[in-house]
């Protein structure tokens, strides 16, 4: 199995569990379902990164572009990690400065509900 | 330890099983077990930027990666063959945005900067050269081995 996606709306907020390798083949497939997500004026989301085996830079991509396209609806997408070799590579790019980046779905759900 | 060579056709799908050949081919070189992720993004991200200049320029040719064994060091070269400008990861990283591309997760008007991928490199190999001739770029990258670590 390369990548697995799913998604399901929390109080409100869309959060996206996926699973496998996110990579220059996979990425594709989550980009797409960012899109539709967005499509569907789900602006509020959270990607579930728990079960992520691998992101590179393409991963990365896709995660930006998501969060621009919500971003152009005054929207919010925060990320759910804890593992620390995911985690490297957004501290190599400077990105934890751009995304919230939370320790479970909860925790994000509430961050997401303090906010407004 | 003798070099290992993989070509593989320029097609996102192969990206993976070059980033475990090479992980496997570190292990046996006895690079640590801390610096195998590292060995195995940092590859991901060069087989990537390979097949897509490919993709783009020479989609019939296979790109290359040779592994193997330096002065206490496991050396990984990628290769491609496809003519570009001279590129350096410190450039690439600053670059104004490229184009956008299709198929591989950058949106009209590339959410990632062009060479984004090289940058990453850096973060993780303390060792990464770029070789760019009008013929194509080789990235090379090197972590300690086995030998440096007795």
């Amino acid at each position: 199995m390369d990548l697995k996606l799913g998604h399901y709306n929390k109080d409100g907020i869309e959060v996206v569990d996926v699973e496998g390798e996110i990579d220059v083949y996979t990425a594709p497939r989550l980009r797409e379902l960012l899109i539709d997500l967005v499509n569907k004026n789900n602006y509020q989301l959270v990607v579930n990164m728990e079960k992520v085996e691998f992101l590179d830079s393409t991963g990365l991509g896709v995660l930006v572009g998501g969060l621009k396209r919500v971003r152009a609806h005054d929207g919010s997408l925060d990320l759910v990690c804890t593992q620390e070799r995911i985690l490297k590579i957004f501290r190599i790019t400077g990105l934890t400065k751009v995304f919230g980046i939370h320790e479970t779905v909860d925790q994000a759900i509430a961050a997401k509900k303090s906010e407004k | 330890m003798a070099t290992v060579e993989v070509t593989f056709t320029p097609l996102p799908a192969h990206v993976r099983t070059a980033r475990l050949v090479a992980t496997a081919v570190a292990r046996r070189s006895g690079v640590d077990e801390s610096l195998l992720d590292e060995v195995r993004l940092a590859v991901g991200e060069a087989c990537s930027r390979a097949v897509e200049a490919h993709r783009r320029h020479c989609p019939a040719e296979p790109v290359r990666i040779e592994m193997t064994d330096q002065d206490e060091r496991f050396v990984v070269t990628v290769s491609d063959q496809a003519p570009t400008p001279a590129v350096h990861p410190a450039a690439s990283a600053t670059a104004a945005e490229g184009t956008g591309r299709d198929g591989i997760g950058y949106d009209g008007g590339s959410a990632i900067p062009a060479g984004f991928g090289l940058a990453v490199i850096s973060g993780l190999a303390d060792d990464v050269r770029v070789l760019s001739t009008s013929s194509g770029v080789s990235v090379r990258m090197s972590w300690p081995s086995a030998a440096a670590a007795s």
